[in-house]
C-alpha cells in the first residue's frame, strides 16, 4: 500500500474538518472494500478518516415503527440485532449473507452504501425497503441516493450518520452468489410496503441497483411467486461479463425474485 | 508513524509503525508472529484470520492504526500450558490439513464460529460449518476433513 495518514476523529464535525484538510482524503468505515482496493493500488488516498470513533454513528434503535441503524454498524451486528430481527427480519437475513463471517465482523452498512458497488447486497435491500439515508446535513430517500456504478448522491464532505428503515414484516432478499467474490451475480430484494410491492435488483444492472416496475406491478396485485411467471424481464441495460450474459442475468432476476417472495 | 499499542495473546505490545500498516504486517513483520499467514492479495483467502476483541477478522483487511488498545489473539495464542487447543487437536486427529498454509486461518475461523454458535444457543450443523467456512480457502486438502475437525472440536469446546 502507498503511504497514507490515518485519523480517528470522535465527532462528525472533526471528521469533516480532517477530510477537508486532506489533499485526497477518504472516509474509512469497515474497510473491507477500501483497504482491498488500496492494496491493489487502485486507490491511494493521502488520508484516511476513520468514522468508527464517532459514537453517534453506532448502534441500532427503534424510532416508533422505524429502525434506525447507525452508519458504522457492522453487518454482523445488524444480522444479530433483536430489533432488526423483529421489525425487519428480511434485512437481518440479508446482512447475515454478506461476504463471509470475518467480513461481516468489520464491514459496515454506511460503508457499503457509500461505496455503492453494483453487486453489493445492501443497496438492493435499502432500495426495496424504501429506506432513508441520513447524513450530517440532510435526509435522502434511497430512491434518490443510488445514482450509478459506485456513485451516490453524497457530496464530497458529507457523512452518512444513519439509515432509517420502515418496519417491514414481509420482505426478503435472494442472492445468487458469485462464488469467488461472494458478491451477488444477481440479488433481488422484494418488500411489501405501504405503497405496494417494491423490488430492487443488484448485480445485474449496468448502472447499478435498480427497481423493476413490471415485477412491482405483478407483486402488488398478487404477492406470489407464480405472479412473476408472466412478467417480462428485459436483458436491455443488464451487465454481461465472464460470469454471465445479460440474458442469463435477466432470467436469474425472475428466479431470484420468486425465491425471495417464497422466503418473505 | 504512529505508536500502536495492543494486547496480543495476553501480552501488552507497542510499536511505532507507518499508518498504512495492515494488522497482518504488524503481527508478522513487527511482532514476528509469523503463524498468521497471508495467502492472497485480494482479501479473499482467509489464511490471515485472527481474533480482534473476540471476533474473527481478516488481519490483511484491517489497519493496525485503527486497533489501538485492541485485544488480539493469533494462532500462537490459543494453546494453553503446552496443550493444543481442542480445535488444533481436532485438525491433527482428522487430518484437516495437507500443506498447512491455510490452517491458522481455518482454526481461528473454526474457534470463532463455535464460540458464536454456543453463545447464541444455535446448533452448529455440518451445513452451517460449510457456510461459515466460506471465507477460508484451502487449495489442497479439500474441505471434508476440515469440516469433520470443526465438528469434533465443537463437541469438545
Amino acid at each position: 500500500m502507498y503511504p497514507t495518514k490515518y485519523h480517528k476523529p470522535d465527532s462528525v464535525d472533526a471528521a469533516i474538518t480532517a477530510l477537508s484538510g486532506a489533499e485526497d482524503g477518504k472516509f474509512l468505515a469497515g474497510g473491507q472494500t477500501l483497504l482491498a482496493t488500496m492494496k491493489q493500488h487502485l486507490a491511494a488516498p493521502s488520508d484516511l478518516v476513520d468514522v468508527r470513533g464517532i459514537s453517534d454513528l453506532s448502534g441500532i434503535r427503534m424510532d416508533g415503527d422505524t429502525l434506525v441503524i447507525g452508519a458504522a454498524t457492522t453487518h454482523a451486528e445488524v444480522a444479530a440485532s433483536a430489533d432488526v430481527n423483529s421489525a425487519c427480519p428480511g434485512l437481518a437475513r440479508l446482512a447475515a449473507g454478506i461476504g463471509d463471517p470475518a467480513v461481516r465482523h468489520m464491514g459496515t452498512i454506511g460503508g457499503s452504501i457509500a461505496n455503492n458497488d453494483p453487486a453489493a447486497c445492501y443497496p438492493a435491500g435499502l432500495l426495496a425497503l424504501n429506506a432513508t439515508i441520513v447524513t450530517n446535513s440532510r435526509e435522502i430517500a434511497a430512491d434518490d441516493f443510488f445514482l450509478g456504478l459506485f456513485t451516490t448522491a453524497l457530496e464530497e464532505d458529507e457523512i452518512i450518520t444513519s439509515v432509517r428503515v420502515p418496519a417491514c414484516a414481509k420482505a426478503a432478499y435472494a442472492k445468487f452468489r458469485q462464488p469467488a467474490s461472494l458478491f451477488a451475480l444477481v440479488g433481488v430484494c422484494v418488500a411489501q410496503t405501504a405503497d405496494g410491492a417494491r423490488v430492487a435488483i443488484t448485480g445485474a444492472g449496468e448502472d447499478g441497483v435498480f427497481r423493476h416496475e413490471g415485477l412491482e406491478a405483478a407483486l402488488s396485485s398478487d404477492w406470489s411467486a407464480s405472479a412473476i411467471d408472466g412478467v417480462e424481464v428485459s436483458a436491455d441495460g443488464l451487465m454481461s461479463d465472464i460470469h454471465g450474459s445479460a440474458a442469463y442475468r435477466a432470467n436469474l432476476i425472475k428466479v431470484m425474485a420468486k425465491r425471495a417472495v417464497a422466503a418473505a | 508513524m504512529t505508536k500502536i499499542s495492543m494486547n496480543v495473546n495476553g501480552k501488552a505490545v507497542s510499536r511505532d509503525v507507518p499508518d498504512e500498516t495492515l494488522l497482518s504486517d504488524y503481527l508478522r513483520e513487527h511482532l514476528r508472529l509469523t503463524g498468521t499467514h497471508v495467502g492472497c492479495d485480494t482479501s479473499q483467502c482467509g489464511a490471515c484470520v485472527v481474533h480482534v476483541n473476540g471476533r474473527a477478522v481478516k488481519s490483511c483487511s484491517a489497519l493496525a492504526a485503527s486497533l489501538e488498545g485492541a485485544e488480539v489473539t493469533t494462532i500462537e495464542g490459543i494453546a494453553q500450558n503446552g496443550e493444543l487447543h481442542p480445535m488444533q487437536q481436532a485438525f491433527t486427529d482428522h487430518h484437516g490439513l495437507q500443506c498447512g498454509f491455510c490452517t491458522p486461518g481455518m482454526i481461528m475461523t473454526g474457534v470463532d464460529m463455535v464460540n458464536r454458535y454456543k453463545a447464541e444457543g444455535r446448533d452448529l450443523t455440518t451445513d452451517a460449518i460449510r457456510h461459515e467456512l466460506e471465507g477460508n480457502i484451502c487449495r489442497c486438502t479439500g474441505y471434508h476433513n476440515i469440516v469433520r475437525a470443526v465438528e469434533d472440536a465443537a463437541a469438545k469446546m
